[in-house]
């Protein structure tokens, strides 16, 4: 790995940090022009109990570092992948433990925050929503580690450049979902959440179209098989990573709006019940 | 410890419904001499089943309270106008007796307040007065059965003729709603009725709710958020004598529709 890799990496570590607006006072703070019940814009008053407030601003900024991070390894994990460079691999994998441990720590919060204040209404929903949206991003880390162990596993072996092609573009689009919603976190914007939750079905489909293309790879030659899995697992984990920030989308509308999304969503990974035989 | 079938006390949790409405209050205004204090409040109150009152302090659920059972007629310079009805029958009605009343609606209130009597007295009194008892044996199945409801019988039953004022404070409470249960009510109003208690008598108190809701139209008025929360199906909150929100229970605490419910339950009120 050159220096400039290697700064360009440092960069995207620190670059998180402010790429999310962090609420840094109730006033300036995206929370401060959250909406209020009904969906309303409302100046949100602040809570009697200062410490109450900053808890749920620190509990607010740590799923922004905790999204940021996820973020970063996905990226990066795919990077890895494509460029077959098993130290960044291996950074990846290390950088998951940090993603653990703000999980940990979210709970930890959660927890005593229940304990302690009994949280309600909008403060229940923030609360129960930060210990959801860990959850998935805790998940959203492991599949990220996952494809980076992949990326060890077939550093060595050529790629067929069309079959990166189509995952790189799956990753770029599971990424950007990642970003669109820990911003409608921030913003604790529904709408925007909403906007990501449906387009979940654009990942699902290139994810088919990409898993027809490594079975009809592997049928051609079985020698392709042991990276085809592999290539395989690695766009299923990024489909998975679609699933969870529907979840996280999910979480955002019961947040802000207090009842689940009403319709079904649509879904569009058939993988499933598909079956390719040899004519 | 639970009698009632999970799938009751799922409906119940999810709906905050009971039977059919027990109180129901039209346009209910109240005036404090010049002071305006409740402003058109209109609610139906459910039979079997308990409905909190919530707000700051001065916001009218008191004085709303004491509608019910008409404890404000005892105030000079209060006047009360609209329309308050208990199954059907206007309770403002001229011709009602009002002491009959008050033993329809029973009311507990912050400090448990026993007569200077006996155990034994302090619960047969109201059925004496109210002539429901014809014999000393009815009259002692009466205190019985009052104080195995407010689930204070097995700590009292071997010093019924002690004073009611030697027992501690979460036990004169229990002794205070036996009070109110021996004449037979069907609503009971509560004013904070755990305010003054600790957390387990609290504890015995709201156990004690949950049974009376059974057989009873119950009203509390609370501060406790978590005390509402937890003993009623019901909840309405009051600020500045208007009525701002009412519904089910769970509803209010997770997902309230008022900003300004939200910003009182959450402790944002500014």
């Amino acid at each position: 790995m050159t220096t400039t890799e290697r700064k360009s990496l440092l960069g995207g570590f620190m670059s998180w940090r402010t790429a999310r607006p962090e609420p840094k006072t109730a006033a300036t703070s995206p929370i401060a022009v959250a909406t209020g019940p009904k969906g309303e814009p409302d100046p949100m008053n602040e809570h009697i109990v200062k410490s109450y407030e900053e808890e749920l601003a620190l509990l607010d900024r740590k799923i922004a570092q905790m999204g940021g991070l996820a973020e970063h390894i996905l990226a990066r994990s795919f990077d890895a992948l494509e460029r077959r460079d098993p130290q960044l691999a291996e950074q990846v994998v290390k950088a998951d433990k940090q993603i653990d441990q703000l999980e940990r720590d979210i709970e930890e919060q959660v927890i005593s925050m229940i304990a302690r204040r009994q949280p309600l209404a909008n403060d229940l929903r923030h609360v129960m929503a930060a210990l959801r949206i860990t959850g998935d991003l805790e998940r959203i880390g492991d599949l990220a580690k996952n494809i980076a162990k992949r990326a060890l596993a077939i550093a060595h072996e050529s790629h067929p450049k069309p079959l990166i092609t189509g995952l790189r573009h799956m990753c770029e689009l599971a990424l950007s979902q990642l970003k669109d919603v820990l911003d409608a976190y921030a913003a604790r914007n529904a709408d925007r959440a909403l906007t990501v939750w449906r387009a979940d079905e654009n990942i699902d489909s290139m994810y088919n179209s990409l898993f027809r293309e490594l079975l009809t790879y592997m049928m051609e030659d079985p020698r392709n098989i042991g990276l085809s899995t592999h290539l395989l697992f690695g766009a299923k984990n990024i489909e998975r990573v679609g699933d969870h920030t529907t979840n996280i989308a999910e979480t955002i509308h019961f947040l802000v709006k207090g009842v689940n999304i009403a319709d079904d969503r649509p879904k569009g990974d058939d993988t499933s019940s598909t079956l390719f035989s040899k004519d | 410890m639970l009698n009632v079938t999970s799938p009751d006390v799922e409906r119940a949790v999810k709906t905050g419904s009971a039977d059919a409405t027990k109180v129901t209050a039209r346009n209910v205004n109240v005036f404090y001499g010049e002071k305006h204090a409740l402003h058109d409040v209109t609610v139906d109150i459910p039979d079997r089943g308990v409905m909190a009152f919530i707000g700051p302090s001065g916001c009218g659920k008191s004085t709303f309270l004491r509608c019910i059972n008409r404890m404000n007629d005892t105030i000079p310079i209060c006047r009360v106008t609209g329309n308050i009805k208990i199954d059907g029958e206007d309770i403002y009605d001229p011709t009602l007796d009002v002491v009959q009343l008050r033993a329809r609606v029973g009311m507990v209130f912050q400090k448990p307040n026993p007569f200077p009597k006996s155990i034994y007295e302090n619960v047969a009194y109201g059925p004496r007065i109210h002539g429901l008892a014809g014999s000393k044996a009815e009259l002692d199945h009466i205190v019985e059965t009052s104080l195995k409801r407010a689930a204070l019988w097995n700590e009292v039953k071997d010093r019924l003729l002690d004073p009611g004022t030697g027992l501690s404070g979460g036990q004169q409470q229990r002794l205070c709603i036996a009070r109110a249960v021996a004449v037979g009510p069907e609503v009971i109003l509560m004013d904070e009725p755990c305010s003054a208690l600790d957390p387990i008598a609290t504890a015995k108190v709201e156990e004690l709710i949950d049974e009376l809701k059974k057989n009873f139209c119950i009203i509390i008025v609370t501060h406790s958020m978590q005390q509402a929360a937890r003993v009623s199906q019901r909840t309405a909150f009051f600020h500045l004598g208007i009525l701002v929100e009412e519904g089910a229970t769970t509803d209010i605490f997770t997902n309230p529709t008022d900003q300004r419910t939200q910003d009182y339950i959450t402790g944002r009120f500014g």
